[in-house]
């Protein structure tokens, strides 16, 4: 089964999100993650949504979701040429002795340290989500204490938006 | 115009051409009572909330209208439930309106507050929170238009206490906008030539008609499509009634009760036109091996039908109002000879049907429920609007009775509801005051709504009401006595309860017919009550619906019986 990202444009109204994750969770799709955001217009939200479906499966997540009143446009952007990003927040325990080891891997990931305190790091990393994987695969000898993640965002390359394609 | 948002709510009533409110009151919704009052608007009290949205969805499924229902917040809300999700699963448009607490209270546990928007979006087409009173005239807009287009279904409208009261500078917009939602009418004509060739080569074709048919009201030019092509028919439970039941191409139901013509024809066929269907499980049998000789062409307004339970070959998406003409009339300009390609397969389902006609053990002691179908069918000389609970009465209906209209048939057919039937019944006998309305129901069925007899009396609608008294919940007896060993868990219903006298009671006639020979002479009587009747009428326990494809089984594995 491939994965697929899909660009969902809502109307930025309350209880979108409830009506979308709760058809996600009854239609039994297997959704892998889902961020949600404003966009440039202020009466639409962006949800990015990554799917890991067969083709015939993709069909009926885009067709349920379709079908919701405030989903105004679905998206695949799966095969287009595509930027997508995650950021990751990263509390990892670091000691006068082992400090430099993680600023040197930090460095190595170009990830950014955004709190230090004598017991531990808060590293920042944005990027394509085996990147995240990997720094944390790094970090995990030193003992991470708590990872946040956004999710994945995307947008395709090229000057047409999403909502024209 | 400036008015309360109470007075907001009727005069958009009044602009969607609503003639009838069902409703309970209740202390959210009291400023809009206190406006239906003031405006004398036609409202029907029923004796619970559940009745009053099953009597919206009977109103709505014999009149074509969006049925409306009114309740106040919390347990009124929440008695909708089951009502909403039996229309949600029929596509039946509905608007429910329901009081919610006021906006100062909202998620802080009040006095009758339930989150009915979270708890009815998965049985809603949609739903709105009302917090200011000048959204009302948009979103009450937008609520009729979303139940009845496209592919139709019940909208929730939940209004917090304070709106009713606030004032707004009405105006009833004449338009939507509504950017995600744009119901599809017209779709790809290609698809239909492409529908049209697979015709041309098939050998042995069938069309299956479902409730969608009869939502979109499309059952005259069905019949001119049957006739010029001479393609055999087979329906679903929700399409009976769009082509007459005794039309020679009509083989009726098809699936887990279905005839035995209707079910091989379906096993045998090389290309299955489904109209208006959603493949449930019930029709399919074992999904693998449903019509696995057969290329599948599937009609329909929800893209998200396509492919979901079987895959199809062609899809033509789009309103059977759009599509049903079209290849009507491309069959007509293809200048075929679409008789003479099927004479032989039409033959073939003709023998089935011969060989194994729905039958039924004749049996001079006691009443057999087919024979009072019949006899119903043969006084009425069909022209009724039947409504049926769920369970056996419900699949001997389907099986025998021959109906002849569209929006003969009101049956809970998606959700299985039981319960359903009385309150539906009573919303359709309002909906439809100059026609014969039937209600058929089980003596376990009648009892979960059995209230409402009270309002057919106090409304006097002149609902007929036949409860086949088998002492048991039938179909759960049945898959027990075939499935579970005869081990009757919970079944047995014997009890005290005389539903004569539970009828009288409450201002209904009772009447009983105790042998068969009374049947016809007491039925007539019946029929001849101006009001509302109850009539108990006792049948044999163990008499099972036949034929029967069992769970797991693929439908030529019928179970056959009958004498």
């Amino acid at each position: 089964m491939k994965k697929h990202t899909l660009a969902v444009l809502v109307e930025n109204r309350p209880g979108v999100l409830t009506h979308i994750s709760g058809l996600i969770s009854r239609r039994a799709f297997n959704i892998e993650s889902i961020a949600a955001g404003y966009t440039e217009e202020a009466d639409t939200t962006r949800i990015t949504i990554i799917v890991e479906a067969d083709v015939i499966e993709l069909e009926q997540v885009v067709n349920q979701l379709s079908k919701l009143i405030d989903v105004i446009k679905i998206i695949d952007l799966t095969g287009t040429d595509l930027i997508h990003r995650e950021l990751a927040l990263i509390k990892v325990k670091a000691s006068s002795e082992t400090r430099p080891d993680i600023v040197d891997v930090v460095h190595i990931f170009r990830a950014r340290i955004v709190d230090v305190n004598p017991e531990t790091m808060v590293i920042e990393l944005s990027g394509e989500e085996r990147k995240i994987d990997a720094l944390c695969q790094m970090l995990n000898n030193h003992g991470i204490i708590e990872i946040v993640r956004t999710g994945k965002i995307a947008l395709s390359r090229g000057p047409v938006p999403a909502k024209d394609c | 115009m400036i008015m309360a948002g109470a007075e907001a709510i009727i005069e958009s009533l009044k602009k969607e051409d609503v003639e009838v409110v069902f409703g309970y009151p209740g202390g959210a919704v009291l400023t809009l009572y206190d406006a239906l009052y003031k405006a004398n608007y036609n409202h029907v009290l029923t004796k619970h909330e559940q009745g009053a949205v099953h009597a919206a969805d009977g109103y709505a499924r014999a009149t074509g209208k969006v049925g409306v229902c009114i309740v106040t917040s919390g347990p009124g809300a929440t008695n909708l439930v089951t009502g909403i999700a039996t229309a949600y699963m029929d596509s039946i448009p509905l608007v429910a309106i329901t009081g919610q607490v006021a906006v100062s209270l909202i998620g802080r546990d009040s006095f009758q507050e339930a989150d009915i928007c979270g708890i009815t979006t998965p049985v809603t087409k949609h739903n709105y929170l009302v917090k200011k009173v000048e959204e009302l005239p948009r979103i009450m807009k937008e609520a009729f238009y979303i139940a009845r287009t496209g592919r139709p279904g019940p909208v929730v409208i939940d209004i917090a206490k304070d709106v009713f009261a606030a004032t707004l500078d009405y105006q009833y917009p004449e338009t939507v906008r509504l950017r995600g939602y744009h119901p599809l009418f017209e779709g790809e004509p290609k698809a239909i030539n492409q529908v049209i060739e697979e015709m041309k080569v098939a050998k042995k074709p069938l069309i299956f008609i479902g409730g969608g048919v009869n939502l979109a009201d499309s059952a005259q030019v069905l019949r001119d499509l049957v006739n010029h092509t001479g393609f055999p028919v087979i329906t679903t439970l929700m399409g009976l009634g769009s082509l007459p039941s005794d039309h020679p191409l009509n083989f009726g139901m098809v699936g887990m009760h279905g005839t035995y013509a209707a079910n091989m024809a379906t096993t045998e066929c090389d290309l299955l036109l489904g109209i208006g269907v959603r493949f449930d499980d019930r029709v399919t049998g074992l999904i693998n091996d449903f019509v696995s000789k057969a290329k599948v062409v599937h009609f329909d307004i929800d893209p998200a039908e396509i492919n979901k339970n079987v895959l199809a070959e062609i899809r033509v998406v789009g309103d059977l109002r759009w599509s049903l003409p079209s290849l009507h009339q491309s069959t007509v300009s293809a200048k075929f000879d679409w008789k003479g390609q099927v004479e032989l397969w039409v033959e073939k389902i003709l023998k089935w049907q011969k060989e194994k006609p729905m039958t039924y053990e004749q049996n001079s002691e006691e009443i057999m429920p087919q024979s009072v179908i019949l006899k119903v069918n043969e006084l009425t000389k069909g022209e009724a609007i039947i409504v049926t609970d769920v369970g056996q009465h419900q699949m001997w209906i389907a099986q025998y009775f021959s109906f002849k209209e569209p929006r003969s048939l009101l049956t809970s057919g998606g959700l299985g509801t039981m319960g359903y039937g009385l309150p539906a019944a009573l919303g359709a006998q309002t909906g439809c005051p100059h026609k014969n309305v039937f209600l058929f129901v089980g003596d376990g069925g009648i009892m979960m709504n059995c209230q409402e007899l009270a309002t057919a009396a106090n409304y006097n609608l002149p609902v007929k009401i036949l409860i086949f008294n088998n002492q048991v919940l039938g179909m759960v007896a049945q898959w027990q006595r075939m499935f579970y060993g005869g081990r009757y868990s919970h079944s047995r219903l014997k009890g005290h309860t005389d539903f004569v006298k539970l009828a009288e009671a409450m201002g209904v006639t009772g009447m009983r017919i105790s042998k068969p020979s009374e049947l016809e002479e007491i039925l007539k009587a019946v029929i001849a009550v101006p009001g509302p009747v109850v009539v108990d009428i006792p049948i044999p326990e163990t008499e099972n619906v036949l034929p029967m494809v069992p769970p797991g089984a693929r439908l030529d594995q019928m179970v056959m019986g009958g004498g």
